[in-house]
């Protein structure tokens, strides 16, 4: 009769030991999502992507992004045409990407309840060209879930994108990027598997 | 023994615990990891905007208008360049089709339109059978059905003499198989074998079903203008002894809300019943028809949910 609780007993040891090694870890998605936002008086034009892949290492404080440029998806199908044929040029640059860390941020912050305000910096890079920046973002653990968002303005011609004269009343020079991310945790080591969503 | 069992069986747990918290490369490039998880050489992807607009120049292209996707033409050819000061080099006359196109889905497109040559309305339908794709399996061409009906609304019995003719006499039908490869971002080229039927000819002799092969290209030049070109090759028969071959050459000019397609041609009607089989201009004795094509699209249904 005392072998069944023996048993029990590292078991249990042993998910406790999860969760905790969890708020400290990795979390990943590959269905994150982007949008971004361009308001003139003209016009509002607006994207949305739903395939962002993130990783976020809390153990590393290292986080990284990236999305398939042609998953934007526009209001207008010629919009969204132009966006990847002249202004982004996805054939030629098919990913956007961030690599950064976060900034004095203590993942066991995350082990309270709410959303935690943190500063992100890295190198985002865009149509082929990159920046260093700074964001300011937001962590939450929430049912197991890692919820992370940012929104941050990006200047086109910082990334050498190119707007025509005829339409450069129609859109903005700087554009609002908004992240949105719910991250599962990933068990093991690097490249294993997530677990099912 | 069972309790030495149960500490064994703990600690080697623990340590396997420990180890799954903590892996040990958890240094190495985060952004490389995820792009090799990401990375998925077998995903197949859609090879868009193979031509500019849903025209050539005469030739439709594989391209619709998309899903929830209005699009209003106006085409335009002015008369021809050798005619002379006196009619302005062909700019005091002029031919015109307005035609409305829709997308039901991404694939499927109908459309109408009216040709003033002949006072003609048409209709067409277009379906997008075969996507080009990249990816590990990739589908080498796109492939658009085409097929489109045309009705001569003349009034003939205006003439002392003349009988009205009946409406089946009005009516001609054209089929595409419109095939296109985009080669590199900036080189497309098409082929398209073409059937013309007609259910009334003016002279003994005349086909009632033409055939002919078509073949289109797109070059771009820079970002925002491409050169154009597209020819019909008359199948033997007394259409290809009688008229000629049609031919455009021009350029695709983008301003970021609409394409401006500039040409010049020796086709004056701008549907495949015209062109394709009655074209009399000879390009190269200056039968030359200058003309544009001017596409504005209207968003029905937003793509984004």
């Amino acid at each position: 009769m005392k072998r069944p609780f023996f048993l029990l007993l590292p078991t249990l040891l042993l998910c406790t030991g999860l969760t905790y090694s969890h708020a400290q870890g990795k979390y990943m998605t590959k269905t994150g999502q982007v949008s971004f936002f361009s308001a003139t008086p003209i016009e509002d034009i607006e994207a949305k992507t739903q395939q962002v892949a993130a990783v976020l290492d809390f153990s590393t404080s290292q986080l990284a992004f990236s999305l398939p440029v042609k998953s934007f998806v526009f209001k207008r199908t010629l919009m969204q045409e132009h966006f990847n044929e002249n202004y982004m040029e996805s054939d030629k640059f098919p990913k956007a990407t961030f690599s950064g860390r976060f900034v004095n941020f203590d993942a066991a912050t995350l082990n309270t309840a709410g959303p935690h305000p943190v500063q992100v910096e890295g190198d985002l890079t865009l149509h082929g060209v990159t920046h260093h920046v700074q964001v300011p973002g937001s962590v939450e653990l929430k049912g197991g879930q890692l919820l992370a968002s940012a929104t941050f303005p990006v200047a086109s011609a910082d990334y050498n994108i190119e707007i025509p004269l005829l339409v450069r009343s129609n859109i903005a020079k700087t554009v609002s990027v908004r992240v949105n991310l719910a991250c599962a945790p990933v068990a093991g080591a690097v490249g294993a598997a997530a677990p099912p969503r | 023994m069972t309790r030495l069992y149960s500490a064994s069986l703990f600690s080697g747990l623990l340590l396997a615990a420990c180890t799954l918290a903590h892996p040990a490369q958890a240094q190495t490039d985060l952004l490389n990891d995820l792009e090799k998880q990401t990375a998925d050489s077998t995903k197949r992807e859609v090879v868009a905007a193979t031509f500019k607009g849903t025209h050539i120049i005469n030739a439709q292209s594989i391209e619709t208008p998309g899903h929830g996707t209005l699009a209003f033409l106006i085409q335009h050819r002015f008369g021809t360049l050798n005619s002379g000061a006196y009619e302005f080099f062909g700019l005091d006359q002029a031919v015109l089709r307005l035609s409305f196109e829709y997308g039901l889905t991404d694939r499927l497109a109908i459309g109408v339109g009216r040709s003033s040559i002949e006072k003609t309305f048409d209709g067409f339908v277009k379906y997008k059978a075969l996507q080009q794709t990249t990816g590990s399996r990739p589908t080498p061409v796109s492939v658009t059905l085409f097929a489109s009906s045309a009705i001569n609304t003349l009034k003939f019995n205006q003439v002392a003499n003349m009988p009205e003719r009946s409406t089946a006499s009005r009516l001609d039908y054209a089929y595409q198989v419109l095939i296109a490869r985009k080669f590199s971002p900036g080189l497309s080229v098409q082929l398209m074998p073409t059937l013309i039927h007609r259910n009334y000819v003016a002279l003994d002799g005349m086909q009632n079903d033409v055939y002919s092969i078509g073949a289109g290209l797109r070059q771009k030049l820079t970002k925002r203008i491409a050169l154009t070109a597209d020819y019909f090759y008359l199948l033997p028969g007394y259409a290809a002894d009688n008229y000629r071959n049609a031919l455009g050459v021009g350029v695709d000019i983008e301003t970021g809300g609409h394409v401006f397609q500039l040409h010049v041609t020796n086709a004056q009607g701008m549907t495949e019943k015209f062109f394709v089989p009655q074209t009399n201009g000879n390009f190269f004795d200056g039968d030359i028809y200058f003309g544009f094509t001017v596409a504005r699209n209207f968003t029905i249904k937003s793509q984004l949910k």
